[in-house]
C-alpha cells in the first residue's frame, strides 16, 4: 500500500477514503457491525452503543461517532465487546414485549434479528415490559409506544428529512418516551402519513397499518367484483423478499399472483399515470397561456398534499387539480364497473402509506363509497402472496387485463423522483424523435439528489423546473420561491428518491434503493410506447367513458380546511 | 389556535428575548413565570413563531422538572428534601402540609388553585434545615406545627 492513510481493523489494513466515521469504514471492510440508531441519511445519534469497538489502548469507542484516523488500530470482536453487546440486548429485551410471533414486525425486527445473531438464549433480568400502548388513530401507521427502544430513528427521520416534527422525545430518564406534543393521537398531530418513521423503526413500535384482512374478505365475497391496480414502484421492490433480485421488474409475476389469489381484473397504475400526464400537461399549458401565477406543483404524492394543506394552505391554489394516478384510474375503473351485476370493490397496491389516507378522503368518494376501497402496501402484498402459498419464483409472468391494459413507459417512471417531470416533458415537447426522448432524460431530471433543477425550452418560452424529494427539501424550495425565485413547474415527492422508497416498500439500504430506480428506467426502455399521448387507450377513454366527465372524474380541488387545530 | 387566549404576554417575552430557536428555554421560563405554568395554548403559537415543532417544545418542557404543564397554585410551597433537610425531618413537614390541603404526591395543587406543594432536592440552604420556600421566600428551621401556622397565615392572606 503506497498510502499512509490507513488504519487497522481487526489486524487488517484498511484504506481511509473520506469515510465520516469508523462504522462506515468497518462496514466497507466487510464486517457487519450491529447498530440500531445509525442510518447514513440521518444525523449521528450514538445512543444504542451496539457499534462499540475497542481501540489499541483498550478504550471503547462508538464507531458511528468516531472519525477514522491514520494509524488507528481497532478491534470489532473481542470478548469484552461480545459481552457488552449481549448485555445491551438483554437490557433492551428486559423491558420489551417478547410476543414476537404475534408482532406486526415479526421477521423484520432488528431487535429480534440481533438477539438471534448474538445468541441471546435467556434474559437474566425480570421482564418489566408494560402492556401495549397502541395509537391506531392514523390511517397510515400504528404506534405501540411500549415496543420502542428509544433509538430516535423516527424522530430524526420526521425532523431532518421530512421537516414535520410530529414526534419527539418527551420526559426524561426511565420515563422517556417518543411522543407527539401532549401525547395527542398521531392523527391530530402534524403527521402527513408518509410512514418514513415506520420504515426506519427497528422494532414493531411504528408499523404500517395493516389492511390485508379487508382485502381477503372482499376476495371471499362472491357478490363482489374485485379489481386491483398496481403502482409502478411496487414491481421493482417486491422481488427481493420473494426470491428475485432487488430492482428486477416483477410486474408479470405480480399479475399472475394476484390472479391466483382471485382478483377479477388486474391493472397497472401506469395507465392512470398516463391520464395524469395528459391532464397535468394541459393544466400547465393553460396556466402558462393564461399568465396564471406560477409555479404549478404536482399533486401525485398524497403526503405532499397533506403537508401543503397543513403547512402552506396559501399554496393550495398552486397545487395541480389533477387527482393522483391512483385516484384517476380508480374513478375510471369504478365508472366502468358501475353497472356490474356484482358490488365493485377496487384495491390498490401501493408503495405508500399516505395512500391509505388518500383513499378515505371525502374528495374521492362517490355516493359515500371510496373509489379506492382498500390500499395495501408492497409489504402487505408480499405477506398475502406468502399466505396464499404461492411460490413467487416459480410463477409464469402474465399480462394485465383489458380494457384498461395498455400503458406507456412514461407512466412507469412515475415511481421514481423526476419521473413525473420527464413524462410531462415528453408530452410537451414538440420534437417527438427518439433523440429528443434521450435528451430529456439527460437534462437533469434523473438522479437521486434531493433538489434538481433544469430549464427546458417550450416553444419560445424557457420553463424553469424543479424536482424535489423529501419534504425538508420541498420546504427549502418553497422558502426560496417565497423570496422571489421563479419556477414554472415543481415536482414534489415526499419520500427520499420518490415512490420506489415509499414506506410501504420492503426496507433497504440507499444503494439498494437506487437499483429500484434503475429497474423502472429499464422497464421504460422495454416499453413499446414511451409517450402518454400515444397510448391508444387514452384516445378511446377521452372519446368514450371520459367524454363530458373529465373534470368530475379526474380533477379535485383540495380545500384548506384541514389546518392544524389545537 | 385558541382565540380567547391573549398572546400579548408571549409576544412581549419573545420580543425581549429575541425570536430565536436557541432562546426557547428562556422564553418558556418567562412564560411560566407569568402564568405559573405553561399553558397549552402557547405551544402552537411558539411553534409557529420560532419555527420549532410543537413536539420539540413539548420535549423541552417535559425534560426539565422545573417546567409545569399543569396550572400551579397562587402559593407554590417547595419543601426541601435534600439530604440535610431529610435527616432533620422534612418529610413530616411535607406530610402535614399535604394532609392539611388534601394533596398527595400525584395531586400537587388544590382545586381552588391557591396552593401547590412539591418537593425539591436541595435549596442550597442546608444550614437552615429543614427549609421550605413559598414563592421563593425562604422559611428556615421548619416544624410541622410552624408549617401549619404558615399555611393559616397564607390562607387569611388570600
Amino acid at each position: 500500500m503506497k498510502t499512509n492513510n490507513y488504519m487497522l481493523i481487526d489486524g487488517m489494513p484498511v484504506e481511509i477514503n473520506g469515510e465520516k466515521n469508523l462504522l462506515e469504514l468497518i462496514r466497507k471492510a466487510g464486517i457487519k457491525l450491529p447498530t440500531f440508531c445509525y442510518h447514513s441519511e440521518l444525523s449521528i445519534y450514538g445512543a444504542c452503543r451496539m457499534c462499540m469497538v475497542e481501540n489499541q489502548w483498550g478504550g471503547l469507542d462508538a464507531a458511528c461517532s468516531t472519525p477514522p484516523k491514520a494509524g488507528m488500530a481497532i478491534r470489532t470482536n473481542t470478548r469484552r465487546l461480545r459481552k457488552y453487546r449481549k448485555m445491551i440486548l438483554e437490557l433492551l429485551l428486559a423491558n420489551h414485549c417478547r410476543d414476537c410471533t404475534t408482532c406486526n414486525n415479526n421477521g423484520k425486527c432488528k431487535l429480534q434479528d440481533l438477539a438471534v445473531t448474538f445468541n441471546i438464549e435467556r434474559v437474566r433480568f425480570p421482564n418489566t415490559a408494560a402492556k401495549p400502548k397502541i395509537d391506531d388513530s392514523s390511517y397510515c401507521i400504528t404506534r405501540d409506544q411500549n415496543k420502542c427502544i428509544l433509538c430516535g430513528d423516527c424522530v430524526r427521520m420526521c425532523n431532518e428529512i421530512q421537516n414535520i416534527g410530529a414526534i419527539d422525545f418527551a420526559h426524561r430518564g426511565s420515563k422517556m418516551i417518543i411522543s407527539t406534543a401532549f401525547d395527542q393521537p398521531i392523527a391530530s398531530s402534524p403527521c402527513v402519513g408518509c410512514g418514513q418513521c415506520a420504515a426506519v423503526c427497528p422494532t414493531g413500535a411504528i408499523v404500517v397499518k395493516n389492511d390485508k384482512k379487508k382485502v381477503w374478505e372482499a376476495l371471499d365475497d362472491k357478490n363482489a367484483k374485485v379489481t386491483v391496480q398496481i403502482a409502478p414502484a411496487v414491481r421493482v421492490a417486491i422481488g427481493r423478499e420473494l426470491g428475485h433480485a432487488n430492482g428486477e421488474n416483477a410486474m408479470g409475476k405480480i399479475v399472475a399472483a394476484l390472479r391466483r389469489m382471485g382478483f377479477d381484473e388486474i391493472y397497472d397504475t401506469s395507465t392512470g399515470a398516463d391520464l395524469t400526464v395528459l391532464e397535468e400537461s394541459n393544466e400547465l399549458l393553460k396556466r402558462l397561456e393564461a399568465g396564471a401565477a406560477m409555479p404549478l406543483f404536482t399533486s401525485c404524492c398524497p403526503a405532499w398534499v397533506n403537508y401543503c394543506e397543513k403547512n402552506y394552505p396559501e399554496l393550495l391554489p398552486h397545487v395541480s387539480t389533477c387527482r393522483s394516478p391512483m385516484q384517476m384510474f380508480a374513478s375510471v375503473i369504478k365508472e366502468q364497473n358501475k353497472t356490474s351485476g356484482r358490488r365493485p370493490v377496487h384495491v390498490a397496491v401501493m408503495p405508500c402509506t399516505a395512500k391509505k389516507y388518500e383513499a378515505v378522503r371525502e374528495e374521492f368518494k362517490t355516493d359515500g363509497v371510496p373509489n379506492v376501497d382498500y390500499v395495501i402496501t408492497t409489504q402487505e402484498l408480499i405477506q398475502m402472496i406468502k399466505e396464499s402459498g404461492i411460490v413467487f419464483a416459480d410463477l409464469e409472468p402474465e399480462a394485465v387485463d383489458m380494457p384498461f391494459g395498455t400503458m406507456t413507459g412514461a407512466g412507469v417512471i412515475f415511481g421514481v423522483t423526476g419521473g413525473v417531470t420527464e413524462a410531462v416533458l415528453r408530452r410537451l415537447t414538440s420534437d417527438k424523435s427518439s433523440t429528443s426522448l434521450m435528451s430529456i432524460a439527460y437534462q437533469g431530471v434523473r438522479g437521486m439528489e434531493g433538489i434538481k433543477e433544469t430549464t427546458v425550452m417550450l416553444g419560445e418560452r424557457e420553463l424553469q423546473i424543479a424536482i424535489v424529494n423529501g419534504l425538508k427539501n420541498a420546504c427549502d424550495l418553497i422558502e426560496r420561491i417565497k423570496t422571489g425565485e421563479h419556477y414554472d413547474f415543481v415536482e414534489v415527492m415526499a419520500c427520499p428518491g420518490g415512490c420506489i422508497n415509499g414506506a410501504g416498500q420492503p426496507f433497504s439500504s440507499l444503494k439498494e434503493k437506487e437499483k429500484r430506480g434503475k429497474g423502472l428506467y429499464s422497464a421504460d426502455k422495454l416499453s413499446n410506447i414511451k409517450r402518454s399521448e400515444e397510448n391508444p387507450l387514452m384516445m378511446s377513454l377521452y372519446s368514450g367513458l371520459l367524454k363530458g366527465h373529465v373534470h368530475e372524474l379526474l380533477h379535485v380541488r383540495y380545500k384548506a380546511g384541514t389546518k392544524e387545530e389545537n | 389556535m385558541n382565540k380567547t387566549f391573549d398572546y400579548k404576554v408571549v409576544d412581549e417575552i419573545i420580543d425581549e428575548l429575541g425570536n430565536r430557536q436557541s432562546a426557547v428555554i428562556a422564553i418558556l421560563q418567562n412564560i411560566q413565570e407569568h402564568y405559573r405554568y405553561l399553558p397549552k395554548e402557547v405551544f402552537p403559537y411558539l411553534s409557529k413563531k420560532l419555527g420549532i415543532s410543537q413536539a420539540k417544545i413539548y420535549s423541552v418542557a417535559t425534560f426539565y422538572e422545573n417546567f409545569s404543564l399543569r396550572p400551579k397554585g397562587k402559593y407554590v410551597i417547595k419543601v426541601c428534601d435534600g439530604t440535610a433537610c431529610h435527616v432533620r425531618k422534612s418529610i413530616p413537614i411535607l406530610e402535614k402540609l399535604r394532609k392539611e390541603l388534601g394533596l398527595s404526591e400525584m395531586k400537587t395543587t388544590t382545586d381552588d388553585l391557591h396552593f401547590t406543594v412539591e418537593t425539591v432536592s436541595c435549596l442550597g440552604a442546608c444550614g437552615l434545615a429543614p427549609v421550605l420556600t413559598v414563592n421563593d421566600k425562604v422559611y428556615p428551621a421548619m416544624t410541622p406545627d410552624k408549617a401549619t401556622g404558615l399555611l393559616n397565615g397564607l390562607k387569611e392572606d388570600k
